[in-house]
């Protein structure tokens, strides 16, 4: 792998952000309300309830992580509909720039405007709500591991859609997070589901993450196996994603699809 | 002679029953300036395309200044560049920020000094903070024409480069092309429907229909073969001849 053409896939997107401030609203803004929103309620229960249970850490602290996971899964999936979008993929793909260094470029993109919205977020939890991630002790970081890696996938598996089914697809891929949401317990746990809800919800790794957040809460610590499973599911839909995406890009070398790519293409 | 800097052999595109490009060989040498003609949907592009490695041949062979393409795909691509009117860069970068993707992409050595006399080559230093976007037909592709000169390619591909430009611009244009390309001492390979261009730029041209060549020769020479009036006349018989029921080629 060339790290120089990584860093010129990076580049163009910084000088796009760096050329359209506007860009940056969606990390910063859209995370804001979510935030906002969610910290007033959690405030809200929290007085309900005479102070029993820490609202603030299980569902401000869900919104944030959720929210996290979509940022890094947008931030691949935006870095590539730029060049959807202005139909660039003649002018990069008849290069020596190589599917996987095209790849690499769209996911540091997307882990460095994810970590603009994370930052935005936590300043506002802790500074406004008061959200604390230190209840969740050393777990944290296998938590956000995994809803990093699990964004990353997903982002992976949209831009081979839209490479795939053309930039109409676009609009598929939007709403997969909110789609995802219900099978993986962000606010509740997976037993409030029915039974076929609870086995897909198994087989998505963020559930493990959400999961162990209400785990450690109730005071029963973290469960280092099932955080080792949702490692070990993560890690195979990463790979099974840029193996999708590999085979759809041979797909489109062999139809010429990269090449005469533009709104007609889908289908 | 000098080896070639592209090598095609019987290179072969299907899709299904159809054939765009149907055995087609040929080569570039050093300096060279090839014409690649022929009617709409001849397989020009198509041909253009497997040479650029966008476009997986369905048999044959490209060879990019003695690399198989088929094999080392970036190392090939790298003594490439290519420049069409049909692929602008992107028009939200300004004319240097698109140079200095490209460039790194290419991996340029000297990058900003490259940059600084492909600015003044083409004229663009007035540009150079302008949003690609914001630039007349022209100017793009001067940015495009500057783009495909970045990194000295060995084999420069122009697809229709002075498509939708005026005929003073036009010509402006072919002068920079063919002094970069002198400079360089690059091999290109040259698409276009204006066989006026064609018969002023190329040493050779190929004449391509239904995805295969029908004539290959200098432009003066084959007109004189052909009993032709102009390379246009030429262009409009085998045009025509696609149209021929029983599918007869020239002669």
């Amino acid at each position: 792998m060339n790290l120089g053409r990584v860093f010129a896939v990076v580049l163009r997107q910084f000088y796009l952000l760096r050329g359209s401030p506007v860009r940056l609203l969606p990390m910063i803004a859209w995370v804001a309300i979510d935030i906002v929103l969610w910290g007033f309620l959690s405030r809200y229960l929290t007085q309900l309830t005479g102070e029993k249970f820490n609202f603030t850490a299980a569902l401000l602290g869900a919104v944030l992580l959720w929210d996290f996971l979509t940022r890094v899964m947008q931030g691949v999936t935006t870095a590539f509909f730029e060049d959807v979008w202005s139909r660039n993929f003649l002018n990069l793909f008849a290069t020596p720039l190589t599917v996987l260094e095209y790849l690499t470029g769209l996911v540091v993109t997307g882990v460095l405007t994810s970590l603009l919205g994370l930052v935005a977020m936590l300043t506002l939890a802790t500074t406004v709500f008061g959200l604390s991630f230190f209840v969740y002790g050393v777990a944290l970081i296998p938590f956000v591991c995994v809803l990093f890696l699990s964004g990353i996938t997903l982002g992976i598996l949209g831009t081979a859609i839209v490479l795939r089914f053309g930039p109409a697809s676009e609009w598929l891929i939007w709403p997969i997070p909110s789609v995802i949401s219900p099978f993986v317990g962000v606010f509740y746990p997976l037993s409030t589901l029915p039974l076929w809800m609870q086995a897909v919800g198994w087989a998505l790794p963020p559930s493990y993450v959400f999961d162990g957040m209400r785990r450690i809460l109730g005071g029963q610590g973290a469960d280092w196996g099932r955080l080792a499973v949702a490692a070990a599911l993560v890690v195979v839909y990463l790979v099974l994603a840029f193996l999708i995406f590999a085979r759809v890009y041979r797909f489109a070398m062999k139809t010429g699809l990269i090449a005469r790519y533009s709104a007609e293409t889908a289908g | 002679m000098t080896a070639p800097v592209l090598s095609v052999s019987n290179l072969r595109k299907a899709y299904g029953e159809f054939v765009a490009v149907d055995g087609v060989s040929f080569a570039v040498h050093p300096g060279e300036i090839v014409g690649l003609v022929g009617p709409n949907g001849a397989g020009k592009t198509t041909t253009i395309s497997m040479i650029l490695g966008v476009l997986d041949p369905s048999s044959g062979e490209v060879r990019i200044d003695g690399v198989d393409l088929g094999k080392q795909r970036a190392r090939a691509i790298a003594h490439t560049n290519f420049g069409t009117a049909y692929a602008p860069l992107p028009g939200n970068l300004t004319v240097e920020q698109n140079l200095q993707v490209f460039g790194l992409i290419y991996g340029v050595k000297d990058l900003k000094a490259r940059i600084e006399q492909l600015l003044a080559d083409y004229d663009l230093k007035d540009h150079r903070k302008t949003k690609a976007g914001l630039l007349s037909s022209g100017e793009q592709t001067r940015v495009t024409l500057a783009k495909a000169m970045l990194n000295h390619p060995k084999l420069l591909l122009l697809d229709e480069p002075t498509a939708s430009i005026d005929p003073a611009t036009a010509r402006d244009l072919r002068s920079r092309i063919v002094a970069s390309a002198e400079a360089d001492g690059c091999g290109v390979l040259w698409t276009s429907h204006n066989m006026y261009e064609v018969a002023e730029v190329c040493d050779r041209v190929l004449f391509l229909s239904r995805g295969k060549i029908l004539m290959d020769g200098e432009p003066e020479a084959l007109v004189r073969e052909h009993g032709a009036a102009s390379l246009e006349d030429l262009f409009v018989e085998v045009a025509h001849e696609k149209l021929h029921p029983n599918g007869g080629h020239a002669p």
